[in-house]
């Protein structure tokens, strides 16, 4: 409740600034124009298709670091020599700006698709390897032996202690990753693409359009944050036993 | 013929900074009889829970040898079921999957699994609690399907570090019933760790008394009550002359061992002081 009034305020400054003009329309446009200009948007100008490729381009490029991202963080955090041997390069490409990778990535793979999956992978890929292996390294040592004295092999402790264990946290990591990727994508269409919402971002910028460029943040919120909210769900869903005791 | 042997086993730790390793275990020995209830008590810090872990197979002796059934013990397995101090139900499985844990490792049929566990459950007197998560339920309760996961997995014997330790008086006596009564159903050959003398007395055939660290066995005395026990005996003039004796034996100990690591209380200091 709290939060939704804050947003109310917010939008009720906003239109105040703008509508009462004391910010010029060329700087800011007014919320009741960037609706308009929104629904015009959406209905005359395929920008329903601009989003779903922004979409499809996270979700990619997302799913592609995801899927490797488990079985190498998974095994980092489960065996010793595995983490001795990626830990230092994981960390170190950790720290590279994804986004300065956009000027290589566009001479290597243009600005098609391949640049940005590539980019969004950059950014998420070493993030998730390295936070899913602390995860699974700091499974209860207790746990573990407890399993060892049941007769687990050490496949066993993988598939039946460490990744149940982490499977939780490893949830709310994709959640957070998730939402990183977002911001990659944006930022590989503003600099590069012929589609996409950072694409219509800067298109509007040319001409001036601060309603249009609004609307589209705007819209890069929503769905970040419905995609939040559905994921934070299905975590509560699927791993009722995590949320005991909170 | 023995189940269990542990014979010369010495554990030492290297120490972390380099220094001297500390000897946690000095050379232990001691032969478990098929149906023995072994109580072993001692002052904290003296190895008992390292002894134990030895014989788990989850940590390995600096010296000597463990033999189980006369083979040498070289890891841990299903044939030594363990119950520890800490709570250690897997909280994703909720009491029946928790129970079912080993019997899953080993490929048993679904059904078979939940016969099994069911059966387990009902002795631990946990029926109606199959679908409740670990956190849901109390310490005690928590124990009980510690220990019905550890007896459901069939072991050869059962080693038991402190398991009642957390749980409060009246229900760790409640819990020292219902293990008894399990025990003397069955008669499994079990290892149990304690520093309650009472506990100790009250449910073993044996007990030993380790001394401070490095531990070793330095007595052991038979407990001569029948079975089944009736913890009335707990006020018996035999029980209570058996728990004074192993009072005294502990005793000795805990001084020695605080005498040795912790500064003197009241420092000598000399006599005039300016
Ligand atoms: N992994 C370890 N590394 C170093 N020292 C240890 C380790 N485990 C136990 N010790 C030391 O060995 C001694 C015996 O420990 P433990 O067997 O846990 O005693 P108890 O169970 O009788 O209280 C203690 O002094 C403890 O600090
Ligand atoms: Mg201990």
């Amino acid at each position: 409740m709290l939060g939704v009034s804050f947003f109310v305020g917010f939008t009720g400054l906003w239109a105040l600034a703008t509508l009462g003009g004391f910010v010029s329309k060329t700087f800011l446009a007014d919320p009741i124009t960037m609706v308009q200009s929104g629904w015009r948007l959406l209905t005359e100008m395929g920008f329903a298709k601009d989003i779903g490729i922004t979409m499809w381009r996270v979700f990619g490029g997302f799913a592609i670091a995801a899927v490797l991202a488990l079985p190498l963080g998974v095994l980092m955090g489960a065996y010793k020599p595995v983490e001795a041997l990626f830990e230092p390069f994981v960390s170190f490409a950790r720290y590279l700006p994804a986004s300065a990778f956009i000027p290589l990535l566009i001479l290597w793979a243009g600005i098609g698709e391949v640049q940005k999956l590539a980019l969004i992978f950059i950014g998420s890929f070493f993030q998730l390897v390295l936070m899913i292996a602390v995860v699974v390294g700091n499974t209860r040592r207790d746990l573990v032996e407890a399993a060892y004295t049941l007769g687990c092999g050490d496949g066993g402790i993988v598939r039946r202690v460490l990744i149940p264990s982490a499977a939780p946290e490893i949830a709310e990591i994709l959640r957070m990753v998730l939402g990183w990727a977002w911001t990659y994508v944006i930022v590989a269409e503003l600099i590069g693409a012929s589609s996409g919402i950072g694409h219509m971002i800067t298109d509007s910028q040319a001409l001036l359009a601060t309603d249009q460029i609004i609307f589209g943040i705007v819209v890069i919120g929503v769905i970040g944050l419905v995609f939040d909210f559905a994921f934070k769900r299905m975590n509560q869903r699927l791993y009722p036993w995590a949320q005991l005791g909170k | 013929m023995n189940i269990l042997s542990i014979r010369g086993v010495s554990r030492s730790f290297a120490s972390q900074n380099g220094g001297a390793a500390t000897l946690a275990l000095q050379a232990t020995s001691l032969d478990a009889a098929e149906n023995d209830f072994i109580t072993i008590l001692g002052p904290s810090g003296c190895g008992k829970s390292t002894l134990l872990r030895i014989v788990a197979g989850l940590d390995q002796p600096t010296s000597g040898e463990v033999l189980l059934d006369g083979t040498q013990v070289s890891g841990a397995g299903a044939d030594r079921g363990m119950v520890f101090q800490s709570y250690t139900l897997f909280p994703w499985l909720n009491v029946r999957d928790n129970v079912c844990f080993g019997l899953r490792e080993r490929g048993l049929a679904l059904a078979q699994q939940h016969e099994i566990a069911q059966s387990f459950i009902a002795r631990v007197g946990l029926s109606g609690f199959e679908q409740h998560y670990p956190k849901q339920l109390s310490g005690g309760m928590q124990q009980r399907t510690a220990l019905a996961r550890a007896l459901a997995n069939g072991p050869r014997m059962l080693l038991m570090d402190e398991p009642f330790g957390a749980l409060d008086h009246q229900t760790r006596e409640l819990m020292q019933e219902l293990l008894l009564g399990i025990w003397e159903a069955e008669r499994k050959t079990v290892l149990f760790v304690t520093h309650d003398i009472d506990e100790a007395v009250f449910m073993g055939n044996r007990v030993m008394v380790m001394s401070a660290r490095p531990g070793r066995i330095k007595f052991e005395s038979a407990v001569p009550f029948a079975h089944p026990r009736h913890y009335r005996i707990k006020t018996s003039a035999e029980f209570v002359k058996l728990k004074a004796e192993l009072t005294e034996q502990v005793r000795a100990e805990v001084l020695a061992s605080t005498a040795l690591y912790s500064e003197p209380l009241h420092p000598a200091s000399p006599a005039a002081t300016p």
